[in-house]
């Protein structure tokens, strides 16, 4: 597995595609910092950017990669190599190159500007590591994808459905289902229905950090014990890892099934 | 050197083989023919575990290939489409897959019988479709494997490079290998081969010497003995 | 003229008496006077009474003449919870420099470390207070000053917890320096008028850092009021003036830095309002003027629950709050102008400092948060900003003259 990591991450870093990804990241923290010069501002622009890009990015990028490496894979098929890890060699290859340049690409001009001084470099760290995170699950459900589905043309459809579903439309359904359900108490089900999401449970994780003022002022004794105590950040990330694994997981079942 | 028992084959409701059983000794080229759709690449992919079957049970080497990987360390194959990551030169390709491998090659030779030297710095990108093929054969002919599977291996050679890897076979031949062969040119075949298996609808329907196809089939050359067997079972 | 020059007589005639007859009269464990009761009875009006360095287990102490006691190195006064510990009920009295102790606590009886009645021109200055109910209770006294005290509580409910520094019915008042924490209010006013607070710190208080009840033309100025169950609490009062003040962190369910319920005429300037849940709560308050204040990372900004008129808003920083403005009607009679808000998105093409386009400050979400609250999980989803986008293309659910028609594109200093 490592060897097939080894070279699809340097097959991939040396592809152009990384190099925009980077170049955009890369121009992104340098028109946030040095145009605007307010740490603050940048954080909530960076937070956006972040659950809305990464995981269309994550999904995209990793649906093409399959697809376009669909003879080598058959290639590498051949060879003595056990197919998970093929596959799992080439995932982490794609994501890790995805998140390398993410990390770079934003890390570099906020370390110019002297991240390391100042006091926003928790807020920072924890933008990098959720979008890591987001960059390995939506890799990882786009891996599933292009498994599923021998038509190029479906798969980046499902794929590009995939991202709306849960960057846009399910949001409006949780909302929905918040305002219909009002009369009912309601805490329960909206830290379930965060959950259920990696982009919300990601956006929650930040907003833990941003605006924990607005959030502290509910009352629902679940509500207080997420928000108030660390307990909130331990179950986010750790849901986020079950977010990375059971994808993952997939992937192994799926590829042992497979037919090339 | 190769046993099928009982194979079956469908993709969704499109069967694809039916019960095969197959015996491959060791030593000696067969080629594997049959119609468009008839299975041949399946019932390849099968042998190389890329086809996961339905049913039936295949032996490498005395090995089961069923959730077993390190059995293709025994086999070469060549595949039919020869298409690389684009990024890599074919020096760097050359070396991953010895890497992968890990055993002892004998590319060099093969390299400068199929005069790849000026290529060798180049991106797979940017080769033609015969210099892929090149490429491709080097990396299937460069490991010392008992078995040796090629699907359609001439497409897209010159004659020259044509001639050279029907040598190369020849030599392969005469070490003691099995050679599996796919291929649609009827003159390759009838010129390499020993043994031929021909599958129809996803059974075996002949296996044995051309010779022997011919006298079953009443018909003067090889081509033509082919020919019958396709309009007699559509007729 | 005439009444003037005979107040002037009256002080001299007062100090000339003082000069000539007060005697200092020490207290401490091995003197001929050993407790404060003792050297209360034997002292003569305007007398010192000074208590050395030691413990003294007293509560119940009156001083019902013009006295100054002052402790040196902070003596210890034990009350052992057996009720209050010192009573004035004369002008002219100073309390400095003494360490009180274990009020008694009661449920019918507000019991205080030191309780001032009906009395004026007193100061209570440099003194610790420690394990109590009620700290310092000025009642209906007039022409006090509380400077430079420290009132540690240990209050866990509200109901059995009492106040740091309670003004009931006193006028002309002031409070300055004091550092109050753990208790249920910090500084309590109730029907307390033309009182000055200031430089106090107040935090960590179960209930207000802050409160005033029907009292007017109070100031309070360059205090801090961190992390209390809510900073300040401003009811049923006129003309208050609340100045250079820090209100922070004061976090939780109806928790915020400054509440206005009833206020009329006040002024607001120059405050810090930073990371609260809510900045300023207003209810029905009217012809307030809120300048030059610094709303910085709040769950709300401001946060409007109706009848209040005529307000404006000038010339304020809003900076990152989740929500800047939140308005729970339709309509709408304050003046937002001048202020800068870090959400602004407008361009400003003439350059003259005030952007092109008015800002809203009001969004939708903040409407569908206060219908339901639980939806505060979807803040910063792209779904919210994409509706919070089509109202403020074209509002439908928010006040839609809401707005800052000269949103200042740089921060405002002042």
């Amino acid at each position: 597995m490592l060897k097939i990591l080894k070279y699809s991450f340097f097959d991939l870093m040396r592809s152009r595609w990384s190099y925009v990804y980077f170049a955009f990241y890369l121009l992104l923290g340098i028109v946030l910092l040095f145009l605007n010069n307010d740490l603050s501002k940048a954080v909530i622009t960076l937070m956006n950017v972040i659950i809305v890009l990464v995981p269309l990015i994550g999904t995209i990028f990793g649906v093409m990669y399959y697809y376009n490496s669909k003879e080598f894979t058959e290639l590498l098929l051949a060879q003595p190599l056990k197919r998970s890890s093929i596959f799992l060699g080439q995932y982490l290859g794609v994501a890790l190159s995805l998140s390398m340049s993410l990390i770079l690409g934003l890390g570099i001009p906020f370390m110019f500007y002297g991240l390391f001084k100042s006091t926003a470099i928790w807020d920072f760290s924890l933008l990098l590591i959720t979008g890591s995170f987001l960059t390995f699950i939506f890799t990882a459900l786009a891996f599933n994808i292009a498994l599923s589905n021998e038509n190029k043309i479906k798969g980046f459809g499902y794929a590009i459905l995939l991202w709306l579903f849960l960057a846009i439309i399910y949001d409006g359904m949780f909302l929905m289902s918040l305002i219909l359900f009002e009369d009912y108490p309601l805490d329960t089900l909206s830290l379930v229905g965060t959950m259920l999401n990696p982009i919300d449970l990601s956006r929650t994780l930040i907003l833990l950090k941003l605006d924990i003022s607005a959030l502290l002022g509910y009352t629902g004794a679940i509500f207080k014990q997420f928000f108030g105590t660390n307990f909130g950040l331990i179950v986010s990330l750790s849901t986020l890892t079950l977010w990375v694994i059971l994808p993952v997981l997939r992937i192994i079942y799926k590829s042992k099934r497979k037919d090339f | 050197m190769v046993t099928i028992q009982n194979l079956h084959k469908k993709f969704n409701k499109n069967v694809v083989l039916s019960g095969v059983n197959l015996d491959i000794n060791a030593g000696g080229i067969f080629a594997v023919l049959g119609p468009n759709g008839s299975g041949k690449t399946t019932l390849i992919k099968s042998i190389l575990g890329m086809v996961i079957p339905n049913e039936g049970n295949i032996n490498v080497l005395g090995n089961n290939i069923k959730n077993n990987s390190n059995y293709r360390s025994q086999i070469d194959y060549l595949p039919q489409i020869a298409n690389f990551p684009s990024n890599l030169k074919v020096k760097e390709l050359i070396k991953m897959i010895k890497d992968l491998r890990g055993n002892h090659t004998k590319e060099s030779d093969l390299i400068k019988l199929f005069k790849l030297d000026p290529f060798l710095d180049k991106k797979l990108g940017n080769l033609s479709g015969g210099t892929k093929q090149k490429v491709n054969i080097v990396l299937t002919f460069m490991f010392d494997s008992p078995l040796i599977i090629l699907d359609e291996p001439t497409t897209g050679l010159d004659p020259i490079s044509l001639i050279r890897l029907k040598e190369l076979i020849q030599k392969e031949k005469d070490k003691g290998k099995t050679i599996l062969i796919t291929s649609h040119i009827m003159s390759f075949v009838e010129e390499v081969s020993d043994e031929i298996v021909f599958l129809l609808e996803g059974k075996i329907y002949f296996k044995g010497s051309i010779s022997d196809l011919k006298i079953k089939t009443n018909q003067p050359d090889f081509e033509h003995a082919i020919a019958s067997i396709l309009t007699n079972n559509h007729a | 003229m005439r009444i003037n020059t005979t107040y002037c007589l009256l002080s001299l005639l007062l100090l000339f008496t003082r000069f000539a007859y007060s005697g200092t009269i020490e207290v401490c464990n091995d003197c001929p006077i050993t407790s404060l009761k003792e050297a209360i009875a034997f002292a003569k009006p305007t007398d010192t009474v000074l208590v050395k360095k030691g413990t003294y287990k007293e509560h119940s102490i009156l001083i019902n003449k013009p006295l100054s006691i002052i402790g040196e190195n902070y003596p210890v006064i034990d009350g052992e919870r057996k009720g209050e510990i010192i009573t004035i009920t004369s002008n002219n009295v100073t309390v400095d420099g003494l360490f009180i102790i274990n009020v008694g606590t009661s449920y019918t009886e507000d019991y205080a470390a030191i309780r001032i009645k009906k009395s004026k021109h007193f100061t209570i200055k440099n003194n610790v207070l420690e394990k109590l109910f009620f700290g310092i209770y000025l009642e209906k006294s007039n022409y006090g000053k509380v400077i430079h005290n420290k009132i540690i509580g240990e209050a866990i409910e509200e109901y059995n917890s009492g106040n740091g520094i309670q003004l009931w019915y006193s006028n002309h008042i002031d409070i300055e320096h004091n550092y109050v924490e753990h208790v249920r209010d910090g500084i309590y006013l109730e029907f307390s008028d033309n009182c000055t607070i200031k430089n106090n710190v107040s935090t960590l208080n179960l209930r207000y850092g802050l409160h005033f009840m029907f009292s007017n033309d109070d100031v309070y100025q360059n205090n801090t009021f961190e992390k209390n169950g809510a900073g300040v609490a401003v009811m049923f009062s006129k003309k208050i003036k609340m100045l250079d003040n820090t209100f922070k962190e004061n976090w939780g369910t109806a928790s915020y830095g400054l509440l206005l319920k009833e206020i009329n005429d006040a002024e607001i300037s120059r405050n810090t309002f930073e990371e609260n849940t809510i900045g300023i709560n207003i209810e029905g308050s009217n012809r307030i003027i809120y300048k030059n204040n610094n709303f910085i990372n709040n769950g709300w900004a401001v946060k409007v629950r109706g009848a209040c008129y005529t307000n404006s808003f000038l010339e304020n920083n809003f900076l990152y709050n989740s929500f800047d403005i939140s308005y729970n009607s339709k309509v709408n009679d304050n003046i937002f102008d001048k202020n800068f808000w870090s959400n602004y998105t407008g361009y400003d093409l003439d350059k003259n400092g005030i952007g092109d386009v008015p800002y809203r400050p009001v969004k939708l979400f903040s409407y569908i948060v206060n219908r339901t609250p639980e939806t505060i999980i979807l803040l910063r989803s792209l779904f919210i900003d994409l509706i919070d986008f089509s109202e403020k293309v074209s509002p439908v659910f928010t006040p839609d003259n809401l707005l800052d028609n000269n949103p200042s594109t740089k921060k405002i200093t002042w």
